[in-house]
């Protein structure tokens, strides 16, 4: 039954782990008493059937496992008799379905502590919820399996030392939780998406952990708009993964890569989830990203795509969230219904600001290769290059300064 | 007489799973497919995640709309995945070759249907 029984725990986890933390008021515990519930479920289960409800066998043999130890523990303190009353074991269905979902977020809004790096944050959520282990999580982020476990191990000290309140949240602190918590995940995502160097451009794992996160929020809250439309762009960017580099390992343009390539079923569903992100009825941030992905996923060829809707929800999403990054992306878009000129003197005011952004400096060339200014475009991607390009990257950016190079020769 | 093999299993346990076991899973499914494909017409539905639904509920009073809710029509722990329909000569046939998909995730159900009109062409 190996593989089988695990899967059914790592999909009861975030769940059981919500609960459990909030029971014990300690992360430790409650990881330890989980994976003391799931050996024990794998002897009992392929005995007597897998139960019913797999989430409150767990929880009741989880919660039963850890007052045993409590009690042993003040046993030997002998202080059971203060709290005796507090620690029979309970038989208790799983926990009312608002509280819980509450439990979950709150879970996840622990790993966001504000005292932890981004990375660090991220390593939690991983760990705590998703579940995978320290050496999975140090692949994922390219880093020793030892270097990995101090950090995890110092990020927990951190959030012992600074606890969340247990009461029920407030709507107004339920919402900024959830905003919290979706950024992480956004940003879960891109880590695996476009690492931040190294030699592998795509970390499929933090893709899928971010999926699964996003996937987990709308259904705890499937009313609120933004976090259905956060499954549904991370859904539209997943379905390329595959096309996104070729055999050797080689990033492959938007414009060029193979939609055939492109999972259709990720698309599938992104759509279906846009729609209803649409009939909630709230425009924010991920609404608008989703709709320039599903303008992407929708044209059935590069040529075929409708830059004047893309234009428009990059208009969209700069009046709501007015940063260069944003603005350079609305420009990219500009240039395709407004031309590279255009374009050119559109970003010429961020010079300053996106200096450091290396997508800055070879969309620049681009556009420059456009009106064949050869010299200024490989000026550009050579300013591009000296910022830390991952390796797949890098290459691209190699080879456009030897076609730059090219043109420049006199024939 | 027409049979549904409708499938229940708690959504998001087959993405869980390690890779032999999903391919395993699959398998399954292939042989079933292969084997209703020989006999004739079928088809076969595949649910997308709870978290895409919307449900529709009747309305509190005869003069109210019908009431749209965001989410799954219930929160339970195992949802209607997808099924295979097809015609089959007995009860045993059915069962026979809805064993070809069973696994640990999943609960099966063989029900007879009665066709209710309609039709549905797709690539």
């Amino acid at each position: 039954m190996t593989g089988w029984l695990e899967a059914s725990f790592t999909t009861q986890r975030p769940h059981a782990m919500a609960a459990l933390t909030r029971y014990f008021r300690d992360i430790e515990i409650a990881e330890e008493v989980f994976a003391e519930a799931c050996v024990k479920a794998l002897v009992d289960w392929p005995e007597n059937g897998t139960p019913r409800d797999p989430l409150a066998w767990l929880l009741t043999t989880a919660r039963n496992a850890g007052l045993d130890r409590l009690r042993k523990a003040q046993r030997q303190k002998r202080l059971l008799a203060h709290h005796a009353a507090d620690l029979e074991a309970v038989d208790q269905p799983a926990p009312d379905p608002d509280e819980l979902r509450d439990d979950v977020l709150r879970l996840l809004f622990i790993c966001c502590h504000p005292a932890l790096e981004r990375q660090d944050q991220i390593a939690m959520a991983l760990k705590i919820v998703g579940g995978l282990t320290v050496g999975e999580i140090a692949q994922a982020f390219l880093i020793k399996p030892k270097t990995m476990e101090q950090r995890i191990t110092r990020a927990k000290k951190r959030i012992a030392d600074n606890p969340v309140a247990f009461e029920t949240p407030s709507p107004q602190k339920r919402g900024r939780r959830l905003g919290d918590v979706s950024l992480m995940i956004y940003l879960m995502f891109n880590e695996g998406w476009s690492t931040s160097g190294g030699d592998i451009q795509i970390r499929v794992t933090l893709c899928e952990e971010a999926i699964r996160l996003a996937r987990l929020l709308v259904t705890l809250f499937p009313g609120m708009g933004e976090q259905v439309a956060l499954l549904s762009l991370l859904l539209f960017q997943h379905a390329r993964r595959d096309a996104r580099t070729d055999a050797g390992g080689k990033l492959v343009a938007l414009e060029e890569q193979d939609r055939t390539q492109w999972d259709l079923s990720n698309i599938a569903e992104g759509s279906a989830l846009l729609q209803k992100a649409s009939r909630l009825n709230h425009l924010g941030p991920y609404r608008i990203q989703a709709a320039i992905a599903a303008e992407h996923a929708r044209a059935a060829a590069s040529d075929a795509t409708d830059w004047l809707a893309i234009e428009a929800h990059y208009a969209a999403l700069y009046a709501i969230q007015p940063t260069p990054v944003v603005r350079l992306n609305h420009i990219a878009a500009q240039a395709r219904t407004k031309g590279a000129g255009f374009a050119l003197a559109e970003m010429a005011p961020l010079a300053d600001e996106l200096d450091r952004y290396r997508w800055y400096h070879t969309m620049r060339a681009s556009l420059l290769e456009q009106i064949n200014d050869h010299r200024a475009a490989k000026a550009a991607l050579e300013r591009a290059l000296e910022l830390n390009p991952t390796e797949p990257e890098g290459a691209v950016i190699r080879e456009k300064i030897a076609l730059c190079e090219k043109n420049l020769r006199p024939v | 007489m027409m049979y549904a093999i409708t499938i229940y299993g708690e959504a998001g346990v087959f993405e869980n799973l390690p890779a032999e076991k999903q391919e395993e899973v699959m398998s399954g499914h292939r042989t079933l497919q292969e084997a209703l494909d020989k006999r004739g017409d079928f088809i076969s539905v595949k649910l997308m995640p709870p978290s895409t639904a919307v449900t529709v509920e009747p309305p509190a009073t005869a003069d109210q709309k019908p009431l749209i809710t965001d989410g799954p029509f219930a929160e339970t722990k195992e949802s209607f995945l997808g099924f295979y329909a097809a015609d089959f000569q007995t009860l045993d046939d059915a069962l026979e070759h809805a064993r070809m998909i069973s696994s640990p995730i999943a609960r099966l159900e063989v029900r007879p249907i009665a066709w209710a009109g309609g039709a549905i062409s797709s690539e």
